[in-house]
């Protein structure tokens, strides 16, 4: 078949196709390379140097995320030389940052650099690495810059660059004085930036954070990791349909991640649909029906006694009036279902095609 | 959209109209950035040098209103440059050889004249999306928010069906749809002149098949839009049923429009906050929110999706679909024993054939491998529809438009010299109703501005950040300035998003005459310091 190619993964003959990295091929072969700098969306980078292979005939290992694949590779994805050399390269990056351990809540991917520390057992180090970064004050509402825990991976870089093309976050100085900064070193709302926080969902380790769910949730004592349920949804703003995950903590909002997998957004998202969620659990949400009194004011009332009220309304204005005297409004916020209901109830119900959606406006 | 949005990475040439994508729709826009990362050539055609605007290669500041004769004068230079796909035009389309005629006069010299835009530059437009392999047209409320938005599109159309931009990945004319479930709502049927599906109410077949499905009477006549029921309010019209819609602060001419809810003897509004809207009701319920309902929404590209409740409703608020169908229970309306959503999708799908191949079941498992879920699916073993019009049109062949420009319902004038145009922000969403009570959007957009172009400040009598009063025909509002160059000379911009800043009391000069689409974005003005 054109197009199509073989080589061999850890002693299995596995196919791919033209364009496809030696990491791309094992990912879907279920190999388990560890990634740092990686994110699928974006160019690969090759910075971390984690997800180094064995290639047979090479002098040196390669990263699998920048090295295409090509016929009649024979790979090997995890030797003791290659796991001893991952390992150490992990220990440096730990060495360096104030705590591993971040909160969930930080972002998508705030958690890779700890499930590598668990996988690879590193819980005390030989290794005194100076503290990398240093953190920014910025006192936007939305994302919290902790740089002490930045790994320059550069993920938050490019997913503005490319991703978003915004081009919001730089790097400044060099070696181990690399910083991730803005234009000027200055705040966020003065650069480029948009607030859609794709650069805290790729950080894989959580020092540019989401500082409204953690603001929201408090601490990891009040929302514990575990009890964090995700429901698959699409955001409630524009027609692009962005899907996104709803995080909830005992029956509250806590937070929002975009879908990696969204068909429509495939993980991007946009300030609205990435923080302006909290309006659900607003205090001035209605929480009772309403009915205009005798005094004129609206007032709570039962279920009951304002449906037959809206109802009877309904029935009086038709019987003085006719049918042609009811309009409905349905909206284009409300799930499709909601709208479907509307129509027949203006033409099921009174048989007209009084009835129109909020789109004209 | 006729196209997907995965589309908007892959054309060589993308021409934006009327649309403000960066702030409106943020995340499409990623897509045409990424197009332009790998070469894409992007038109823009806007009154204000909006942030899409900066990423262009050709930057269009046309004259609020003016868009018809733009397009008409692009038209004319594709034609003349012989930029036109005659084995398209041959095989799909019907009307050219009016079109040729009436497109002569037309030339870009005129449409300067008209639009403002200088000549060569509209050529230039006309001659790279002319010649483009692939060639995209997106556009949004810019376009159809005029009382001339049906020719501003048959003109795009013009465009796509000249140079064969329809029907081919990277191609096609899309308007991007601004709330989640716009689309659905249409789908749905909540619409004077269609039934469910698109189905034309003045159809007897269709006619029949609802008569049998509802066991009533059905009406042979269309219904009238909302903006003439509005219009009707106190008159003929006496009792409304509104569902999540905030009438008084989204609609045009808003005295117009609260004397008309205020003149009905039954107003019953859903939704999930007293919004303005809700004060005026009789009787005001209680809904379920985004994220507490369960539902199917359909997005910009035609795509069904599945909403989901993630936490229990506020109070005692309950979905939609429930407060519907107790009233017309209690209505003795026959067909409302819903228990959950699911069979009402399922209705809905069944009576739909642009659905017929979905159902609940399918649209909660979402996108495979195998299934899309872009309507039109016909049947089940159908993938859906990401691209319309590939190879043929539903209706047959692609119709020319002999269209002609006309001016704005209002035009400036000694009293109200100045051009308002009104749209949306990236951090606020239509009326604040839901971004307004999200922490922190405060810190990036407090407060509505007018925003003014810094020469016309002193013309004006007006100072940066300042207030002034704004009038039009219908009324005044207060507004603090903003001196900014994406206002053109002229022009001045401000969103309808903030009730304290009524920008929808100005509004409400025309109404397109087939949609009855408000022209919300041409009013002319007065500014005066106050």
């Amino acid at each position: 078949m054109p197009g199509v190619h073989k080589m061999r993964i850890d002693g299995t003959e596995v196919t791919f196709s033209d364009g496809e990295t030696i990491l791309e091929v094992a990912q879907r072969h279920q190999r388990d390379i560890p990634t740092l700098c990686y994110d699928p969306r974006l160019e690969p980078f090759g910075g971390c140097r984690l997800c180094i292979v064995e290639l047979a005939g090479a002098r040196n290992p390669v990263a699998s995320c920048t090295t295409k694949a090509t016929s009649d590779m024979v790979i090997r994805t995890s030797t003791d030389a290659i796991e001893a050399y991952r390992r150490t390269l992990l220990e440096m990056v730990i060495s360096e940052n104030r705590e591993v351990d971040v909160h969930s809540l930080r972002g998508y991917a705030s958690h890779e650099l700890a499930s590598l520390r668990d996988k690879y057992e590193i819980y005390a180090s030989n290794i005194d690495g100076t503290k990398s970064g240093r953190s920014k004050a910025d006192d936007n509402p939305f994302i919290l810059r902790d740089y002490d825990l930045c790994i320059s991976c550069y993920r938050c870089v490019r997913v503005c660059a490319e991703q978003e093309g915004d081009h919001a976050i730089n790097v400044m100085n060099r070696g181990f004085h690399t910083q991730i900064t803005t234009e000027f070193d200055g705040l966020l709302k003065d650069s480029a930036c948009t607030f859609c926080g794709q650069c805290i969902q790729t950080c894989p380790t959580g020092a540019l954070a989401d500082k409204k769910a953690l603001r929201t949730a408090g601490t990891a004592d009040t929302v514990p990791e575990a009890q964090i349920d995700k429901t698959r949804t699409i955001c409630p703003y524009c027609g692009v349909g962005c899907s996104v995950d709803i995080l909830t903590h005992e029956e509250k909002i806590v937070g929002i991640h975009p879908a990696m997998d969204g068909p429509a957004n495939q993980g991007a998202l946009c300030v609205k649909g990435q923080f302006a969620y909290d309006f659900v659990q607003h205090p001035d949400r209605l929480k009772a029906p309403l009915v205009r009194g005798a005094d004129g004011e609206l007032h709570e009332t039962s279920w009951d006694d304002a449906l037959d009220i809206a109802a009877a309304g309904f029935k009086n204005v038709h019987a003085k009036h006719g049918k042609y005297s009811v309009y409905g409004i349905a909206s284009g916020r409300a799930p499709s279902e909601a709208a479907y209901l509307m129509q027949k109830f203006i033409r099921a119900g009174f048989g007209t095609n009084y009835i129109d959606n909020c789109s004209r406006a | 959209m006729s196209n997907p949005l995965v589309d908007m990475q892959k054309p060589d040439v993308i021409f934006c109209i009327g649309t403000n994508m960066t702030e409106c729709h943020p995340v499409a826009a990623t897509g045409l950035k990424k197009a332009i990362a790998r070469g894409a050539k992007l038109i823009v055609a806007d009154p204000r040098r909006i942030g899409l605007a900066d990423l262009s290669h050709l930057y269009l500041p046309l004259r609020v209103g003016s868009d018809t004769a733009l397009l008409l004068g692009m038209a004319h230079v594709i034609v003349r440059e012989g930029l036109v796909d005659e084995e398209f035009v041959k095989n799909r389309t019907t009307g050219f050889e009016d079109f040729f005629e009436h497109i002569n006069k037309w030339t870009p010299e005129w449409a300067e004249t008209i639009t403002g835009v200088p000549a060569k530059d509209i050529e230039t437009a006309a001659i790279w999306y002319g010649s483009a392999d692939k060639g995209a047209i997106y556009y949004t409320l810019g376009i159809t928010e005029h009382i001339c938005g049906v020719e501003n599109v048959q003109s795009l159309c013009n465009l796509a069906l000249l140079t064969g931009h329809v029907g081919r990945e990277g191609t096609g004319i899309n308007p991007m749809r601004g709330q989640n479930n716009i689309q659905g709502a249409g789908d749905s049927g909540a619409l004077p002149n269609n039934y469910p599906g698109f189905q034309s109410v003045t159809d007897p077949k269709n006619q029949q098949k609802f008569k049998i499905a509802y066991g009533k009477e059905i009406d042979l006549e269309k219904g009238i839009t909302k903006v003439t029921a509005l219009e009707l309010c106190g008159d003929s019209i006496h009792a409304m049923l509104i569902d999540g819609e905030n009438t008084l602060i989204s609609d045009p001419d808003r005295e117009h429009c609260e004397h008309a809810l205020c003149s009905l003897e039954h107003l019953v509004v859903i939704d999930i906050f007293l919004t303005e809207t809700a004060e005026l009701a009789d009787v005001v319920l209680p809904a379920a929110a985004w994220g507490e309902t369960d539902g199917v929404c359909t997005n910009t590209e035609r795509r069904v999706q599945r909403m989901r409740a993630a936490v229990p409703p506020a109070g005692q608020a309950k979905p939609d679909w429930w407060i519907i169908s107790e009233i017309a229970k209690r209505l003795d309306f026959n067909g409302f024993d819903y228990d959950s959503p699911k069979p009402i999708f399922n209705e809905l799908c069944n009576l739909s054939p642009i659905y017929a191949g979905l159902d609940w079941d399918r649209i909660d498992i979402g996108v495979t491998d195998e299934f899309n879920n872009q309507w039109p699916v016909p049947n089940r073993d159908h993938p859906g529809t990401p691209r319309l019009h590939e190879g043929t049109f539903v209706n047959g062949k692609g119709i020319f438009s002999n269209v002609h420009y006309r001016d704005p319902a209002e035009t400036i004038s000694e009293e109200f010299p100045v051009w308002l145009t009104t749209g949306r922000r990236l951090q606020s969403y239509h009326t604040r109703t839901q971004t307004g009570r999200a922490q922190g959007i405060d810190y990036f957009l407090p407060e509505e501005s007018l925003e003014v172009n810094p020469a016309d400040l002193e013309k004006w009598q007006l100072a940066d950040g300042e207030w002034c009063k704004m009038s039009s025909a219908r009324g005044s509002i207060n507004i603090k300035v903003k001196a900014t160059k994406r206002s053109p000379s002229g022009t001045v911009f401000a969103s309808f998003s903030f009730g304290d800043v009524p920008v929808n009391l100005l509004t409400g000069s025309g109404y397109d005459p087939v949609t009855h689409t408000a022209e919300l974005k041409v009013c002319p003005v007065r500014l005066e310091p106050i």
